[in-house]
């Protein structure tokens, strides 16, 4: 069983599936798909982040040795390692998964709305929705909590009952409990972003054109709710100077000690993003420790000096606040090489925010009695020379939950905790 | 062969090519084309929903062919043909069209022309489409052995890993001793503990495994075939061993850069961190009062842009150690960025400050200077932080110099036709998501070979690069896609021009078996070799090869349908 359906545990099923082995993957949301799939481009390459992670997630969904369940959540695990007895909560989606055809029209017809997760607050989505469009499996999820035919136990609403030609709502669906045997478990959890609001001095929520990298991702991406367009959150106006702060709650011993490992490139990538849609546009990047240490990441940042203008400016900005006239950030820094205290006026500020393992991570490991380190990622005993078991034999963890890290890094374990999975169940004893 | 009937589907890629190409115009346009029997738009033609389209209107339409317009078959053929081959199309009478690449992502500023570009190539792809016939694709069986090249910690795991899930593993080492870097090593971090015992328990393990089969010290001499069967010859202290392996992976390690900087070799109190290192482990370090450690040297500077990734954790290692044996010892680390990423490292350099331990950030314009006739005697640096020029008295200056690549890279390379990349490390196939393969079918690869890495890294990798390799040893059968070269013996001169061309050695020339061209010398395609690179198609002057999916009427067709001629 492989719990978390990120590109980290889609590359651990579709290891041990090609090896031969009957994979449950698990993922809490309605979608494969995780975190990389609301990424805009890649680093180093300025891959297409979807265009990579697409093929992978439908190999994954017509594996005939995976069994996807989404919209599920790991409830019990017993038994011993190599038998492990697991109960999986399938969500009732109020949705038929075999008679939707994922046309949307129940989409368009919900009137209730809330934010959308994929699309980080920045749109909303129904309460009838497909997370993304290339969402798998790509199927309506009905969302108890926002739909109000299920509020109201069937007295208001049902518009998408109505509009629905295949017939597929199903409000009488109720969660369903699968029990599987396994022999070994995989870690796939992934991670969740710092809440920068908690850093009151950059002003996140209160001055508006403070935005997230996440969100940034999400407006910069051809897909996204603005279909790429650069809009700062005051005014639409597309920005003509961009700053970007790093180690916005990592490296701080107020918030979170760690590094977050990926946020340098990130920035980078995003700044030259920015300059490739709009080339009159400047971006600044304020940083602790330009931290490039992958295959071709100190190369990528010279581009971006160089072919891009983007600045770099080593300085943890003290404080950001806004220019009451037109609503720009001010943020203010101190120039380190001339020992003076000064500010920069720009358009638009993204703030890169620590990324911290996901709530499901914590939920996930109580449940299997495996312990967190410090700042609540899976432990792993022996790092060293055992990099993805934890501390029950059989049970493995890869990608952000046990330790931050980038997308290869992340694939680089997925496949090694694949491996340790197939050796233990290969053994004889 | 039935008339062709062909079904034409074009992806908006949601903004990506839909924002600049007039996807309906191009749809219109692909019905309006000889034998096209269906043409529609999709938002993703990737998507589930894009994908069950494709099957259906196979079925509903009767489709013999299918065209997709989309993105690159890179990352995407696979899934188009998988889609085909599910509605009962055999997958070669697939054909993809690229408007994404090649034509809405460098034409954005001209959408009326991207148009007209995206219709002549759709255009072309309708017309080679025409042409495609089905294809049977070549299987061989895997031979369930492994041959690992590389006996440090990478190495091991891979090989310990696959001899656990019960394959035989080669593993050839070129010293005496299993263990690698590691050997060299007096503590690690961040455990802050003497490899030795850690490293002489997995040692033994890999000794004593009964799958394991130690070649030591020995080099690979020669390697030919291809995935599931490669035939591998090594010199082992001089007698020539065989075997044959399934899969292979590389996992050589890499070397520390000896640096001519900061008068190293000139100056005897002048060591790079792994001379250091030995001095510890053999005790002859000796006394020592100031310590200077300079990072970065030798790397990202013009001629070696990379950072080596471990240096950083290496000198706070050592530095730590300095201070732990001599605590009244003043300990500098002069240093560019510090890249203690991750947990961990972030941890442990915060412990080794607050243990005092000084670190001093330098800028590359303004470079530390070696002061000092016979020995170091100080080291001047400039503090950009408090604006001032410091001299720093200095008993031993150790330098962090990078991971270079090993010598014999180009040669194993050569060997195994594996590319090496920036740098001089070896290049995986895809630096996202394929990054312990490589793009050569059946090779595999791990540790500071690809790029530096550090322990907990090489191992993760080792296994990495296991987990892909046990693939094919356990499905124990593999596919060669039918891309290759076919020839005709009747036209066939014999002359060997393909078999020079050749880069993959696919191609004998042999006296034809065939009735009626008994004893005529041939060319011959071992498929299992031929990768479908299409060199010696082009090469052949008698045109007596065509290339599988490549053929001079496909090709052709699509020129003419590009010149308007029919």
């Amino acid at each position: 069983m492989v719990i978390g359906g990120g590109i980290a545990g889609i590359q651990s099923s579709l290891d041990l599936a090609n090896m031969g082995f009957q994979v449950y993957l698990v993922e809490k949301t309605p979608s494969i798909g995780g975190r990389m799939s609301q990424l805009d481009k890649t680093f180093p390459t300025n891959d297409c982040s979807m265009c990579i992670l697409a093929p992978k997630m439908i190999e994954a969904s017509r594996h005939p040795n995976i069994r996807l369940l989404t919209y599920s959540e790991v409830e019990e695990v017993a038994g011993e390692p190599g038998k492990f007895r697991v109960k999986i909560r399938e969500k009732a989606r109020s949705v038929d998964e075999e008679k939707c055809t994922g046309c949307g029209v129940c989409m368009q017809k919900c009137p209730y709305k809330t934010d959308s997760e994929f699309e980080v607050g920045l749109a909303k989505r129904k309460a009838a929705y497909i997370p993304f469009p290339q969402a798998i499996p790509n199927v309506a999820t009905i969302d108890p909590d926002i739909c109000i035919y299920i509020k109201s136990e069937g007295k208001k609403c049902g518009a998408c009952i109505k509009f629905c030609d295949a017939g597929a709502i199903d409000f009488s669906q109720q969660d369903r409990i699968i029990e599987v045997e396994v022999g070994s478990i995989i870690l796939a959890t992934g991670f969740d972003l710092y809440d920068p609001s908690a850093l009151e001095e950059y002003g996140y929520g209160k001055v508006k054109n403070v935005i997230t990298a996440m969100q940034y991702e999400r407006m910069i991406s051809a897909s996204g709710p603005s279909g790429g367009q650069l809009q700062r959150p005051s005014d639409g106006k597309t920005p003509k100077r961009l700053a970007f702060i790093q180690c916005v709650g990592s490296r701080d011993t107020h918030h979170k000690l760690y590094c977050s490992s990926v946020c340098c490139m990130h920035a980078t990538k995003e700044a030259i993003l920015a300059n490739e849609h709009y080339p009159d546009l400047k971006a600044f990047i304020f940083y602790t420790d330009m931290r490039a240490v992958g295959k071709r990441f100190q190369e990528y940042i010279a581009r971006a000096e160089q072919e891009y203008k983007v600045t770099y400016i080593r300085s943890r900005p003290s404080k950001i606040t806004e220019n009451p006239d037109n609503g720009n950030p001010i943020v203010w820094y101190e120039e380190t090489t001339a020992r003076t205290r000064t500010s920069m006026e720009v358009d638009m500020v993204v703030l890169c925010q620590a990324l911290i393992p996901s709530g499901s991570t914590k939920e996930i490991s109580d449940m299997l009695h495996l312990s967190l380190n410090d700042y609540q990622f899976i432990n792993i005993p022996d790092r060293l020379f055992h990099p993805v078991d934890t501390e029950i034999p059989g049970i493995f963890a890869c990608g952000f939950c046990q330790a931050p890290q980038d997308i290869p890094d992340s694939v680089v374990q997925a496949s090694a905790a694949a491996a340790r999975a197939a050796e233990f169940m290969s053994r004889k004893d | 062969m039935a008339a062709p009937r062909i079904g034409v589907f074009i992806c908006h890629c949601g903004t990506n090519i839909g924002g600049i190409v007039d996807v309906p115009q191009v749809v219109e346009y692909a019905k309006s084309l000889p034998y096209v029997a269906y043409a529609e738009a999709n938002m993703y033609t990737c998507s589930e929903e894009g994908i069950s389209s494709i099957k259906n209107n196979i079925k509903e339409h009767n489709l013999n062919r299918v065209v997709v317009a989309s993105c690159t078959p890179r990352t995407h053929q696979p899934l188009f043909r998988n889609a085909c081959a599910d509605a009962g199309l055999n997958p070669y009478l697939f054909e993809f069209v690229n408007i994404r690449e090649h034509c809405s992502w460098i034409h954005m500023q001209n959408r009326r022309e991207a148009t007209e570009k995206a219709k002549e190539l759709v255009k072309m792809g309708i017309a080679k489409a025409r042409w495609l016939d089905a294809q049977e694709e070549f299987e061989s069986e895997v031979y369930p052995a492994a041959m690992v090249i590389g006996g440090g910690v990478a190495g091991m795991s891979a090989a310990l890993n696959l001899a656990n899930q019960g394959f035989e593993v080669h593993l050839v080492e070129k010293e005496p001793k299993l263990g690698g870097r590691l050997l060299k090593l007096n503590r690690i971090f961040p455990i802050n503990k003497d490899p030795s015992e850690l490293v002489e328990s997995i040692v033994k393990t890999v000794e004593g495994h009964s799958k394991i089969r130690l070649h030591m010290p020995a080099v690979v001499k020669a390697a030919s075939g291809y995935i599931g069967n490669f035939d591998i010859s090594v010199d082992e202290g001089g007698k020539e061993v065989s075997f044959k392996a399934g899969v292979i992976i590389v996992a050589t390690g890499a070397q520390v850069l000896k640096p001519e900087l900061y008068r190293y070799g000139e100056l005897a109190n002048v060591l790079t961190q792994l001379d250091l290192e030995q001095r510890l482990k053999d005790g002859e370090l000796g006394e020592f009062q100031n310590v200077v450690m300079i990072n970065c040297v030798g790397a990202r500077i013009p001629e070696r842009l990379y950072c080596s990734r471990l240096c950083c954790m290496t000198a706070i290692k050592n530095a730590a150690l300095m201070k732990e044996i001599n605590p009244e010892a003043k300990v500098y680390v002069l240093h560019r960025d510090l890249m203690t990423y991750g947990v961990e490292f972030e941890e442990y350099y915060r412990e080794v400050k607050e243990a005092g331990v000084r670190f001093i950030r330098y800028t590359p314009s303004n470079l530390p200077q070696v002061i000092g006739a016979e020995r170091v005697e100080s080291v001047r640096v400039y503090d950009e932080l408090m604006d001032m020029e410091l001299e720093l008295p200095c008993d031993l200056l150790v330098l962090a110099t990078p991971l270079i690549p090993n010598d014999d890279n180009e040669e194993l390379s050569r060997m195994l036709k594996v590319p090496i990349g920036d740098g001089g490390f070896f290049l995986e196939a895809h630096v996202k998501l394929r990054p312990v393969e490589f793009a050569m079918d059946g090779i595999y690869v791990g540790g500071s070979c690809r790029w530096p890495a550090d322990i907990r890294e090489s191992v993760a990798q080792g296994y990495a690069a296991a987990s892909r390799a046990a693939i094919p040893l356990r499905q124990g059968l593999v596919k060669v896609e039918a891309i290759t070269a076919t020839v005709d013996p009747k036209i066939c001169k014999g002359c060997g021009t393909c078999a020079l061309v050749c880069p993959f050695d696919a191609i004998e020339l042999k006296e034809s078996e065939i009735r009626g061209l008994e004893g005529k010398i041939v060319s011959e395609v071992n498929t299992a070799l031929c990768k479908g690179c299409g060199l010696c198609a082009a090469a052949c002057p008698n045109g007596a090869i065509q290339q599988r999916g490549f053929t001079d009427i496909q090709l052709l067709s699509m020129v003419n349908a590009l010149s308007g001629k029919r």
